[in-house]
């Protein structure tokens, strides 16, 4: 096994930078991070054995214990619980005869949870040894425990077809689907690729090109709405060694699985938006960062690359322009939701815990390395390709003022058609639930956890930066669905687990909130509590970065527009009460002493 | 003392060199923005959040922001000073803080940062989490039910080649922060002491050492936490 170390250590050149990818591949290799395996790589890296350590325990796919010869991860989004995940959790405990969080005795099945896998149109999902299963019935389940225990290849644990557009190609053969349900200027088909590189580029200088996205208005995809054309032009002139350029396919929100989409179905067109950035910011350099719940797409994104390499649009002087070479690196993640926020990200690249950087300095200074870096989300390079090729005045026509051009919403949840929705940004969410064929809606969850849950009476509210800002995340909630046990909590749970924990108020007050939150679930609360949520909520705001600062937004967004969700859980005789429960809570104490408390219940 | 910039502290004139972060140039100003985490001289990474202000509308730490010329910091209003202290409150609740049993009484720098805030009661509940003590190390105890975090030990105490003897595991709620047990095993006297030090807290205490400075007569026992920074 020291050997198999040795090797892959020294395939990354001994670079304490590639730290991620040489766990991945031990990971992968081994089913997990051994102690040995850890002792080697420290002295090899001249890295202390805690300092790798540090690393392994913050990414949820890597480990020091086996997880199986087959491991499961069972996405737990809100919307997986809507189609039945309790179902298939129960019929994965009974075939497999462990609770999740365990690997049987034998070591071949290991039973695992796992935040929203980006496959919300598609549940009840869940990952094996990096193959994704969707569409599970507790029938499936069984059938596939049975053939794990008979030692099957993975190969055979499939009886789906593949799915649609390119995800039958040979690289990809994966059931997922991509559910593409409304076409605009990313998803259509009428742009050939590379024609951008090939006849736009020669004639345009780099200023061009960014004064082309800076007219075009378009501001990020991945949900801060920063103006790209800006952000592209800062980093043209900050000074560095190199100027690099990163894609970010984290898509970590739940409920959001349209980058799935666009690289699955038009990774070409993100390529070459990144190839078009790193002419203008005069950057060789680019690196697609993606999460490592979309591994299954390694091989296909890869033979992308290649064949364009190959067809002369990525490599060295490019379309014959002289010194424009570029070409693109893939760097997987390892179960990070703040790796998406883009200095956690950095760090990630670097080979380090996710955890995010002070600003200033932004990336478009000092980013990867130390180097001016431009970040961008996968859609927003999709986009840039359009603009470049038809002008940013063209592109204006589409959207309103403030918001140019098309969104790529991922709706799911209740609705008749869960799947991507390319729209015109200015679509109201009236609209939005009758295109998807949403009834007797209750709630819609825009932008994912971090966003808000709005009532229908502010279904007439438009998708834009400056009403219902939203990264594409559409989560609608019919009127059976309890929403604080079922949506707000899990959310609230969805943070505490994916803080970082540098913060002393992400860390702490998440958790301070949700306790309160219970409480009042538990049918203790008291009017006073709301009245803390909504203050106690304020004390994240001086959180570092964006995941503290809207972490408790479930809460509050729902105590504003479904307070009498809230109000019908107070005790109305009571004005105080601490929740705490005195013979629960001398009961192991009382175990312990071999005696029998007297309650005064009177 | 060369790029003198003017600047403003809850409306007061500042002058400091262009490039310092804001506390350090408060505190040339007389002015005190509490902090835990920071430490002059060290590379910053703000962690405890205690050093926020707000300037043009945006909460910033400024352990972190270099001051820049004609910056208006807003520093002592009564939202920013209550921040400051549901901060304060939020560590005391989160962790294990029995005080009068405590080797860092009086020299805690939390502890004397809830006396300047006044810390009667913290208003959020305590959770009493269970936290592990670790004894390991000839040298030193890593009592995690003291630690705030602040990542102090981790940026300082380092052994020749530049490994940390202190690290993080797991993340968010459930992170802490752990000795290297190897290099926990052969730290020596000095670098205990500097460990213990530089902690803000009593997460880490030099092993067979107690009181040598009698409760009373501590570093905050005379005079408030921030009394240094006057003009
Ligand atoms: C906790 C957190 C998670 C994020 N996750 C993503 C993500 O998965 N994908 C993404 O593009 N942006 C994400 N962002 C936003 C990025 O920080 C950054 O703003 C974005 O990638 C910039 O690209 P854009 O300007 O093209 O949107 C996240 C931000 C935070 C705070
Ligand atoms: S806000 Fe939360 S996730 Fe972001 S840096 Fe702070 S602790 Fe980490
Ligand atoms: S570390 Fe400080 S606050 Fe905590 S118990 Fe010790 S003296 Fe008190
Ligand atoms: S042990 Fe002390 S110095 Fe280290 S992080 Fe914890 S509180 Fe800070
Ligand atoms: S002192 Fe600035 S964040 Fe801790
Ligand atoms: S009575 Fe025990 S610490 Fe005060």
């Amino acid at each position: 096994m020291e050997n198999t170390i040795k090797q892959i250590v020294e395939k990354y050149n001994s670079n304490r930078m590639r730290l991620m990818d040489i766990l991945i591949d031990i990971q992968e290799s081994e089913g997990y991070i051994s102690r040995d395996a850890i002792t080697t790589m420290a002295a090899m890296l001249d890295m202390s054995q805690a300092d790798v350590e540090q690393t392994i325990s913050f990414y949820h796919f890597f480990s020091t214990k086996p997880r199986g010869k087959y491991t499961v991860y069972l996405n737990n989004s809100p919307v997986a619980y809507m189609f039945g995940r309790e179902a298939i959790k129960e019929a994965f405990e009974k075939s497999a005869g462990i609770p999740f969080g365990q690997v049987t005795d034998d070591g071949l099945i290991g039973l695992f949870d796992t935040a929203c896998i980006g496959m919300n149109d598609q549940e009840p999902a869940a990952i094996i040894n990096n193959v994704v299963f969707t569409r599970l019935t507790p029938y499936r389940v069984r059938e596939i425990v049975k053939m794990m225990k008979e030692g099957k290849p993975m190969e055979e644990l499939r009886k789906e077809s593949f799915g649609d557009g390119k995800n039958n190609l040979p690289s990809l053969r994966s059931m997922v689907s991509s559910n593409i349900r409304r076409k605009g200027m990313i998803l259509s088909d009428d742009y050939k690729y590379g024609t951008v590189i090939k006849e736009k580029l020669p004639t345009m200088s780099p200023e061009n090109v960014i004064a082309e996205m800076k007219h075009s208005s378009i501001r990020g995809r991945g949900g801060a709405g920063f103006p790209t054309g800006l952000k592209w032009e800062f980093c043209r002139r900050a000074k560095g060694e190199k100027h690099y350029v990163i894609c970010n396919a984290d898509e970590g929100e739940p409920g959001t699985f349209k980058d799935r989409v666009i690289l699955t179905e038009k990774p070409e067109l993100v390529f070459e938006g990144m190839a078009l950035a790193g002419y203008a910011i005069g950057g060789d350099e680019g690196v697609l960062y993606i999460r490592y719940e979309y591994r299954y797409m390694k091989n296909y994104l890869e033979e992308v690359l290649e064949k364009m390499r190959n067809e002369g649009l990525l490599g060295e002087n490019i379309s014959g322009i002289e010194g424009f070479n570029f070409d693109i690196r893939i760097q997987f993640g390892a179960g990070a939701y703040v790796c998406g926020e883009e200095s956690a990200l950095l760090e990630s690249l670097e080979g380090k815990r996710g955890e995010p950087r002070d600003k200033p300095p932004f990336p478009v200074e000092k980013g990867y390395l130390g180097n001016p870096t431009i970040i961008n989300n996968v859609e927003t390079f999709a986009t840039a390709v359009r603009i470049v090729q038809n002008g940013g005045e063209w592109f204006t026509q589409f959207g309103t003022d403030d918001s140019t051009g098309t969104k790529i919403l991922s709706i799911s949840g209740d609705c008749m058609f869960p799947g991507v929705y390319e729209v015109n940004w200015g679509f109201n969410v009236e609209d939005m639930l009758d295109m998807v064929g949403a009834y007797d809606v209750q709630a819609v969850q825009v932008g994912g956890p971090s966003g808000t849950l709005i009532g229908p009476d502010e279904f007439h509210r438009t998708l834009g930066y400056s009403d219902l800002s939203t990264g594409g995340s559409m989560m609608i909630f019919g009127k059976q669905r309890n929403l604080l046990k079922d949506v707000v909590v899990n959310f609230m749970e969805f943070f505490i687990d994916e803080s970082c924990g540098s913060c002393s108020t992400c860390r702490n007050m998440t958790q301070v909130m949700n306790n309160k939150l219970k409480k009042i679930l538990a049918g203790k609360g008291v009017a006073k509590d709301l009245k803390d949520l909504k203050e106690w909520s304020k004390v994240l705001n001086p959180s570092r970065c964006g995941l503290g600062q809207t972490a408790a937004n479930p809460i509050v967004s729902s105590l504003k527009n479904f307070r009498h969700l809230y109000e019908e859980l107070l005790q109305k005789d009571k004005d105080f009460d601490e929740g705490f429960d005195l013979e629960s809570s001398v009961q192991a104490s009382c175990n312990y002493v071999g005696r029998v408390p007297v309650f005064n219940h009177h | 003392m060369s790029d003198l910039i003017k600047f403003k502290i809850d409306g007061k004139d500042c002058m400091a060199e262009a490039g310092k972060y804001i506390v350090d140039a408060a505190a040339d100003n007389g002015i005190y923005i509490p902090t835990l985490c920071n430490m002059k001289g060290v590379q910053p990474k703000g962690a405890c959040r205690i050093c926020s202000v707000r300037i043009n509308g945006r909460l910033m730490t400024s352990c972190t922001t270099p001051v820049t010329d004609g910056m208006e910091i807003e520093s002592d209003s009564a939202e920013i000073q209550d921040l400051r202290k549901s901060i304060i409150e939020l560590l005391f609740v989160s962790g294990n803080h029995f005080c009068p049993a405590c080797e860092k009484s009086g020299s805690c720098e939390l502890q004397a940062l809830a006396y300047r805030y006044q810390m009667m009661v913290p208003r959020f509940p305590y959770e009493f989490p269970l936290k592990r003590v670790d004894a390991s190390s000839p040298r030193i105890i890593k009592d995690q039910n003291r630690c705030i975090f602040c990542k102090r030990c981790i940026k300082t105490i380092k052994d020749e080649k530049g490994r940390s003897y202190f690290v993080f595991r797991n993340r968010g709620h459930k992170l802490e922060v752990v000795l290297d047990e190897t290099m926990g095993k052969t730290m020596d006297e000095a670098t205990a002491k500097l460990a213990m030090e530089n902690c803000p807290v009593g997460s880490i205490l030099v092993k067979e050492r107690g009181f040598e400075i009698p409760i009373g007569k501590r570093k905050f026992d005379k005079e408030p936490i921030g009394s240094d920074i006057k003009l």
